[in-house]
């Protein structure tokens, strides 16, 4: 064998084995969150943790009910703004407007995708918080429904576009209308993407606390309707994830287990139960 | 194989002369659609150049030529599918029943002509879904299911998949997504079937099959199919249209244009000088 070709040999196994330890970092890195969150948080996770308002400071025990409940509601909230905007707002990119406005659009969307987090908290603030003079439900679930807007907007719009032009002219060589083609066709077509896409928004946006800081500011109480200041999860994990309580950071790994596991469950069953309608699969 | 394909053609039509004009078939021969002085552009680039000619009623014509010579555009034109591409123009005037095309509803065009596609392109829905889909957009009258039936019989796949209706179209074959589409087509009961290159993209066993099949759908409807392929085109055809870089060179019923051609171009290309 030359010299030339081991080299060449060696360079090869090299190449191999260093792509392959990457993708074992790659993956390595969430199975180690993954570990740490049920080694720390497991061991602190009760019945009460579900059921119970957090323990007055001083005493230990308690639970998160409250955060669970506000985390939930503030999701919905977002979910009603971010995903319905973002969806037909993809429709009318994909299938009507012309490339220039298009272009614009989407580059819009790609910036507030890349806004900081925080500003689009000050940004709820200033819109949803000062005018009403208090923090709210509403006013944290705008600020992630805002959020979701361009992560919906831009998967489903790719999404749309990848239906195959044949679909559409089959279905309007039938006499369909461009509205019937989109509704009959196109959608159900990429119905598995865009709920992929929903769900990715969601899980994004589950874990923000940066956008909620001043807009659901955070509570240890009930916060019934959707006018008065929430606990939520990414919150409650901040605040007793820096107190100066061995309990409460007990608590605040038991909220991080609880999280990941919130947006796991919903992922599972929105695609077990929403993907069941489309019957028919591509293969 | 092919014999009992092969359509009987009425001789009787009168002799013609060089002039394409003067070649096009007997006009009493009953015209499901009139093609008249049509232009075509992309943008400023001209593919089709002043193309008239007849479609007959229950008739099979076929559209031949080499690759780009235009005969797909021109179909597209029928049921005003060129107009989804961006930047597509039309000059001329095409007539269906003595109505203009061009001045009525789009959608309600496109339910009286219908198309089916160089490649199989079912919906991603079960085979019933897929035939049903016309009738459905369209409000049709008669019940969903009998028309789902009666079209998948007449494009002749009912006994191959009537034990499986509720399966998705991607399971079945390419020759019978291909028929499935017919199907699909045939549901909203079209006066005029547009074909473009429907067996390109098959084996010859599929091909052979819908080969048959529109011969016998003469029966319900007018078809015109685009192809590639000379000897489908004098299998199954009852007139043949010969495109050439978008001028119709030559348009006769089809044994007279396969053994006694008028132009010398026709004849280079059906004798495979060039293609």
């Amino acid at each position: 064998m030359s010299a030339r070709l081991r080299w060449r040999k060696f360079v090869s196994a090299f190449m191999l084995s260093m792509t392959g330890v990457c993708a074992l970092v790659a993956v390595s890195v969430l199975f180690l969150i993954l570990g740490y969150l049920v080694f720390h948080g497991g061991a602190s996770l009760s019945w009460s943790f579900f059921t119970r308002l957090p323990a007055p400071v001083g005493e230990t025990g308690g639970g998160m009910a409250n955060a669970i409940v506000g985390s939930a509601k503030l999701l919905l909230l977002a979910t009603l703004i971010g995903v319905p905007i973002g969806f037909f707002g993809a429709i009318y990119l994909a299938e009507f407007s012309g490339s220039t406005t298009a272009f614009i659009v989407r580059y819009a969307a790609d910036l507030l995708n890349g806004v900081p987090s925080i500003v689009i908290g000050i940004f709820a603030y200033s819109l949803a918080v000062l005018p009403f003079k208090h923090f709210s439900t509403f006013a944290g679930g705008f600020a992630l429904g805002l959020m979701m807007i361009p992560i919906t907007l831009r998967s489903t719009e790719e999404f749309l576009r990848s239906v195959p032009i044949s679909l559409r002219e089959g279905a309007m060589a039938l006499g369909a209308s461009k509205w019937k083609t989109i509704v009959t066709v196109i959608v159900p077509s990429a119905y598995r993407g865009i709920l992929t896409t929903v769900l990715l928004a969601f899980a994004r946006v589950a874990g923000e606390t940066a956008p909620l800081l001043f807009t659901a500011l955070g509570n240890r109480f009930w916060s019934p309707g959707w006018n008065q200041p929430t606990a939520s999860l990414p919150v409650a994990i901040y605040n007793y994830a820096i107190s100066p309580y061995e309990d409460w950071h007990r608590q605040a790994w038991a909220a991080g287990l609880v999280l990941l596991g919130l947006i796991l469950v919903i992922n599972i069953v929105a695609r077990g139960v929403l993907a069941r309608g489309i019957s028919v699969s591509r293969s | 194989m092919h014999a009992s394909v092969r359509p009987a053609v009425s001789v009787n039509l009168p002799p013609t002369g060089t002039n394409p004009a003067a070649r096009e078939p007997d006009a009493a021969l009953s015209m499901r659609m009139t093609v008249s002085k049509v232009n075509f552009f992309y943008g400023s680039k001209q593919t089709l150049f002043d193309i008239s000619m007849g479609i007959a009623t229950n008739k099979i014509t076929a559209l031949i030529g080499p690759s780009g010579c235009g005969k797909s555009t021109l179909l597209r034109t029928f049921n005003r599918m060129h107009e989804t591409v961006r930047g597509a123009r039309l000059e001329g005037e095409i007539l269906l029943d003595g109505k203009s095309i061009l001045s009525q509803d789009v959608t309600s065009l496109r339910r009286r002509v219908g198309m089916v596609f160089q490649r199989p392109n079912p919906f991603p829905k079960s085979i019933f879904d897929n035939v049903a889909y016309g009738p459905r957009i369209n409000g049709s009258k008669t019940p969903i299911a009998e028309c789902v039936e009666k079209s998948l019989r007449r494009a002749a796949l009912w006994d191959e998949v009537k034990d499986q209706l509720h399966k998705s179209a991607y399971e079945i074959s390419g020759g019978q997504q291909q028929r499935l589409c017919i199907a699909r087509a045939l549901a909203v009961d079209p006066e005029v079937m547009l074909l473009d290159e429907p067996c390109s993209a098959l084996d010859p066993i599929s091909t052979a099959k819908i080969e048959e099949l529109l011969v016998q759908l003469k029966e319900f409807c007018t078809i015109v199919t685009v192809t590639h392929n000379m000897q489908q085109a004098a299998r199954i055809s009852d007139f043949t249209a010969f495109l050439l870089i978008g001028q119709l060179i030559e348009f006769s019923p089809t044994p007279q244009l396969f053994t006694t051609p008028a132009d010398p171009r026709t004849e280079a290309y059906i004798t495979g000088r060039f293609g």
